[in-house]
C-alpha cells in the first residue's frame, strides 16, 4: 500500500469519525449550544467543559460539535448545487458551441465578477426578518452554492468540448445515436473523475467561505454555531494567547480541509 | 584675557540651553484614528478634525473638562439678555494669532457670520438655529461683540465651547489659529504635526506661557492593535480610548499604564419599533406599545452580567438617558435598574400575557417573538444580543437576533421601519439636554422608537414635548433641570428606549506624561494639553 493510499484512507477515516460525531452530537455532550454558563466566561478547559468555555461562557466543544455539523453538512450541499450547475452548464456549452456556448460562457465570466460579500449583503436584506437562524442558514449555503458554478464550469466545459470532437463521439453519432443517449451514456461517464474533483475541491472553499461571511458577520445567526463564528473569537490574538483551547475550531478545520483534499481523486485516476 | 570671556560666554550659553531645555515641555505623541476632513474649524464633523480643532482652536468660552464648568477664555466674561437671545462677549485684549494677526470682535462676528451662513453648511452652526430670522451681530468696539439670535437658545454660552474663532484679516485663514498649538505639517495618511502657538494667551499659576509642549506629532493610525503595540515600544505616549480587552491586556502587563476617568456618557440601548409605517401585524405593534410590556423585557435583562462578561467589568447599568457622570443633569432620584425575571412575568401577567410551558404567549395565543437587529461587525453589540436572547428566553420570549450592515440598518431604522427592535449606541458629546432635543421631540427624524410624529402618539411624549420645549426657553438653569428631570423620570417609566450600560472611560498614559488626568468628557486623555509636560526622548525609553 503506497503512502498516498495510507494517507488518503486516514483522511477519510478522519472526515468519517468527524461526521459521525457531529451528527450524534448529543450524545457526546450533554449541554446545549446556547446555553451561557455566565459564571465561567473564557474558563479553561475542565473535566465539566472539555474545551473550555468561549466569551459568553458557552461550552466550547459542544458549539464545536454542531458547528463542525452545519458546516460539514451544508457546505458539500452546496457544492452538490455548484457542480452540478457547472455540469449541466458546462456540458450545454461544451457540445453545443456556437452562440449558447458565448452566451454560457459570458454569463460565467459575468457572475464570476459579482462581489459575493454584496450578494450576500442583498440576500439577507431580502429575506424576511422573522426567518429562523437555520433558515437563513441554509439559504446562505444555497447562494453559495448557486454562485460558486462558474469556476467548475470552465473546467469541464473544457472537458466537454474536448471530448466533443473525440473519435467514440463521432462514432456514436454516426451510428444515429441520440443526444440524451450520447450526454448520459458516452459523455457523463467521462466527465465523472473532473465532476468528483470539482465536488471535492469546492466543499473546503465552501466552508472557508463561510468561516468568513461569520467573522464579517453576515454569515450563521447566534445563537448557532458554526466554524465560521467559532473562529470570529480568534480575532483578538491575546484571547487567543490566554485562552490557546480557542484554537480547536482552527485546527478542526485545517485537519478537515487537508482530508479533504488529500481524498480527492489523484491525477492518474482522474486520467 | 579673550580666553576667560570666551570660556564666561561659552560657559553662559550652556546655562541658556540647559535652562531651555528644563522648561521646554518636549513633543507628545499620540494617534488619530483617522484621517482628519478638514482643518477648517467651521467644517469638523468627524472625530480626528475635532481633535485637532480641540488643539489649536481658541474659544470665547470653554467647557473645562474636569469640572464641567464654563470658564471665560478669549471672552473675559458674557452676559447673556433675559430672553436668551442675546449674548455680549467682553474679549480679552492685547491678544494676537498665532500668525501675528491681532484679534479683535471683528473675528468674533466674521467666525459666526461663516458658521451661520447656510452656504457653509457648518455642523456647528447647526446648533445655533433656533427657527427663521436673522441673528444679528453687532462689533460696538473692538473689544465687545454683541450676538442677537432670531430665537431664544437655552445653554446658548455651552454652545461656544465647539466655536474656534477665525481670523478675517490674516492671509493664512484657518491656519491662524487662537489656541495653544496650530498645524505646522500635514503628510496625508502619515501624521499632523502641531507645534506650540509662542502667541498662545494663556499662563499657568506662577505666570509661565503655556503650553508647556514644543510640539505634538499626531499619527494617523485606525489599527488599534498597533496603536496599543507602539504605546508599549514608547513610541505613543497617550491612547486617548481604549476598547476593554486592550485596555485589560495593557492593565495585566502594567497597571501604572492604565487609567479609567469613570463611567462615561455613552450608552448601550434597544427599543421596540412602535411607528405606525412599520410592516408588522398588529398584535406585535401592541406589544410594544404596551408600557408594561416594555418594563417586564427590561427587567428580565441581566445588565449586570452584560457589564461583567461583554465590558469586562468596564461599564455601569445605565439609568437612563443621561450617565451619572454628567453631573449637572443626570437625575440622581432615578432608580436602578433591577434584574427581576420574577417581576418581569408579574408584568407580562398584568397586561394579559401567558407564561405556559416555558413559553410566553398574548391573550389571543400568539407566541411572543421578536426580531432584535443590530449591526453587522461590532463584537460587543453582537454579545449583548445574545445575552439578551438568553434572558428574554427565560421569561418565554423567543428572540432572533440578526445583524446587518450599517447603511442596510439605517435603511430600515429610517425608511422602510422593517424591524422589531434595534439595538444600538447613543453617543453623548453635549452635556446639555438641548444635544438630544431631536431624540425626544415626537416631531423629531431620531425619536427612534416613533420618528417623525405629526402629532404626540402618546400623552407621555405629548408631556416630553411640552417638557423639552419649556426646559430650552426656561428663564434659569434651576428651571430646566427641573423640567428635563421629569423627561427622564417619564423615561424610566415608559421605557421607550431600554437602556443597558454606559461605558467607562479607559485611556493609556505613559510614566513620561506629567500633568495627565483623564476625564469622561471628550477628548479625555489630552484635555489638558497646554498643561502637559513630556520627559525627553533618551529619558523615556519603551514602557515595557
Amino acid at each position: 500500500m503506497s503512502a498516498a493510499r495510507i494517507a488518503r484512507a486516514a483522511a477519510l477515516g478522519i472526515l468519517c469519525s468527524v461526521l459521525a460525531v457531529c451528527l450524534f452530537a448529543d450524545r457526546f455532550t450533554s449541554y446545549s449550544y446556547a446555553t451561557q454558563f455566565r459564571e465561567l466566561p473564557n474558563a479553561a478547559p475542565s473535566s465539566l467543559h472539555l474545551l473550555g468555555t468561549d466569551g459568553l461562557g458557552r461550552d466550547l466543544f459542544t458549539r464545536l460539535l454542531y458547528g463542525t455539523r452545519v458546516s460539514l453538512l451544508l457546505a458539500p450541499a452546496a457544492a452538490i448545487i455548484a457542480t452540478f450547475l457547472a455540469a449541466v452548464l458546462g456540458c450545454i456549452a461544451g457540445f453545443s458551441g456556437g452562440w449558447l456556448e458565448k452566451a454560457i460562457l459570458a454569463a460565467a465570466d459575468v457572475s464570476m465578477a459579482l462581489p459575493l460579500l454584496l450578494l450576500l449583503l442583498a440576500l439577507r436584506a431580502v429575506l424576511p426578518l422573522s426567518i429562523s437562524p437555520f433558515v437563513s442558514i441554509v439559504a446562505t449555503f444555497v447562494l453559495l452554492g448557486f454562485l460558486g458554478w462558474p469556476a467548475s464550469l470552465r473546467v469541464i466545459w473544457a472537458t466537454a468540448r474536448a471530448l466533443r470532437n473525440s473519435d467514440f463521439i463521432v462514432l456514436a453519432r454516426a451510428t444515429g445515436c441520440s443526444r440524451f443517449r450520447l450526454l448520459s451514456r458516452h459523455v457523463f461517464p467521462n466527465l465523472r473523475p473532473v465532476l468528483l474533483a470539482q465536488f471535492w475541491i469546492s466543499i473546503p472553499l465552501f466552508v472557508l467561505t463561510e468561516a468568513t461571511l461569520s467573522m464579517l458577520g453576515l454569515g450563521v445567526m447566534e445563537p448557532m454555531a458554526s466554524w465560521g463564528n467559532l473562529l470570529k473569537g480568534l480575532e483578538d490574538f491575546s484571547a487567543v494567547r490566554a485562552n490557546p483551547w480557542s484554537l480547536s475550531p482552527l485546527l478542526l478545520l485545517v485537519v478537515v480541509v487537508i482530508s479533504f483534499q488529500l481524498v480527492l481523486p489523484q491525477r492518474e485516476e482522474l486520467a | 584675557m579673550f580666553r576667560a570671556s570666551r570660556l564666561i560666554a561659552l560657559f553662559c550659553l550652556a546655562l541658556m540651553a540647559a535652562t531651555t531645555r528644563a522648561q521646554s515641555g518636549g513633543e507628545l505623541h499620540f494617534c488619530l484614528h483617522g484621517e482628519p476632513k478638514t482643518f477648517n474649524p467651521v467644517l469638523v464633523e468627524d472625530e480626528a478634525s475635532e481633535n485637532v480643532r480641540y488643539l489649536t482652536g481658541g474659544v470665547l468660552i470653554r467647557l473645562n473638562r474636569q469640572t464641567q464648568a464654563l470658564e471665560p477664555a478669549l471672552a473675559t466674561s458674557w452676559k447673556i439678555s433675559p430672553d436668551r437671545k442675546t449674548i455680549t462677549f467682553q474679549i480679552r485684549p492685547g491678544i494676537y494669532f498665532s500668525d501675528g494677526t491681532p484679534f479683535t470682535s471683528d473675528d468674533v462676528a466674521y467666525t459666526m457670520r461663516l458658521l451661520l451662513d447656510p452656504n457653509t453648511h457648518s455642523p456647528t452652526g447647526d446648533s445655533f438655529e433656533v427657527g427663521a430670522g436673522k441673528t444679528e451681530i453687532k462689533t460696538p468696539s473692538p473689544e465687545v461683540v454683541a450676538i442677537t439670535f432670531p430665537g431664544p437658545i437655552a445653554g446658548l454660552e455651552r454652545l461656544f465651547d465647539q466655536v474656534a474663532i477665525l481670523s478675517v484679516h490674516s492671509p493664512k485663514k484657518e491656519m491662524a489659529v487662537l489656541g495653544p498649538f496650530y498645524v505646522s505639517e500635514y503628510k496625508a495618511g502619515s501624521y499632523v504635526l502641531l507645534r506650540k502657538n509662542s502667541n498662545y494667551w494663556k499662563h499657568d499659576a506662577q505666570g509661565h506661557a503655556l503650553p508647556y509642549l514644543d510640539s505634538i506629532q499626531l499619527d494617523i493610525q485606525r489599527n488599534r492593535d498597533i496603536e496599543l503595540v507602539r504605546f508599549r515600544r514608547g513610541e505613543l505616549q497617550l491612547i486617548n480610548r481604549l476598547d476593554p480587552e486592550l485596555y485589560e491586556r495593557l492593565k495585566a502587563e502594567d497597571p501604572s499604564l492604565t487609567r479609567t476617568a469613570g463611567t462615561g456618557l455613552d450608552a448601550e440601548e434597544f427599543w421596540f419599533n412602535q411607528s405606525t409605517s412599520a410592516p408588522m401585524p398588529d398584535y406585535k405593534r401592541a406589544w410594544f406599545r404596551t408600557t408594561e410590556f416594555r418594563k417586564a423585557v427590561s427587567l428580565a435583562i441581566n445588565r449586570a452580567d452584560i457589564s461583567r462578561i461583554v465590558y469586562r467589568g468596564f461599564a455601569k447599568p445605565a439609568f437612563g438617558p443621561v450617565s451619572p457622570s454628567n453631573r449637572f443633569w443626570f437625575n440622581a432620584a432615578l432608580e436602578e435598574p433591577k434584574y427581576d425575571p420574577q417581576g418581569a412575568l408579574r408584568l407580562f401577567t398584568k397586561a394579559g400575557f401567558r407564561f405556559q410551558q416555558e413559553t410566553l404567549k398574548d391573550a389571543a395565543g400568539n407566541r411572543v417573538e421578536f426580531t432584535l437587529v443590530t449591526n453587522s461587525g461590532n463584537t460587543a453589540r453582537e454579545k449583548m444580543a445574545a445575552m439578551i436572547q438568553q434572558d428574554l428566553s427565560q421569561v418565554g420570549i423567543k428572540v432572533n437576533v440578526v445583524t446587518f450592515d450599517f447603511p442596510s440598518l439605517i435603511e430600515r431604522m429610517t425608511r422602510t421601519f422593517d424591524y422589531d427592535a434595534c439595538l444600538l449606541g447613543l453617543v453623548n458629546t453635549d452635556l446639555d439636554p438641548n444635544g438630544q432635543m431631536n431624540v425626544w421631540l415626537s416631531s423629531g427624524e431620531n425619536h427612534q422608537w416613533n420618528p417623525s410624529q405629526k402629532s404626540p402618539a402618546t400623552a407621555w411624549e405629548a408631556e416630553i414635548d411640552q417638557l423639552m420645549r419649556g426646559q430650552a426657553t426656561a428663564a434659569t438653569e434651576k428651571e430646566r433641570k427641573a423640567k428635563f428631570d421629569r423627561v427622564q423620570q417619564i423615561v424610566s417609566e415608559q421605557q421607550p428606549f431600554i437602556y443597558l450600560i454606559n461605558k467607562d472611560v479607559l485611556t493609556a498614559v505613559s510614566p513620561a506624561v506629567a500633568g495627565a488626568a483623564p476625564v469622561v468628557l471628550n477628548p479625555p486623555a489630552f484635555w489638558n494639553a497646554e498643561t502637559l509636560r513630556v520627559q525627553n526622548s533618551s529619558q523615556l525609553g519603551a514602557q515595557k
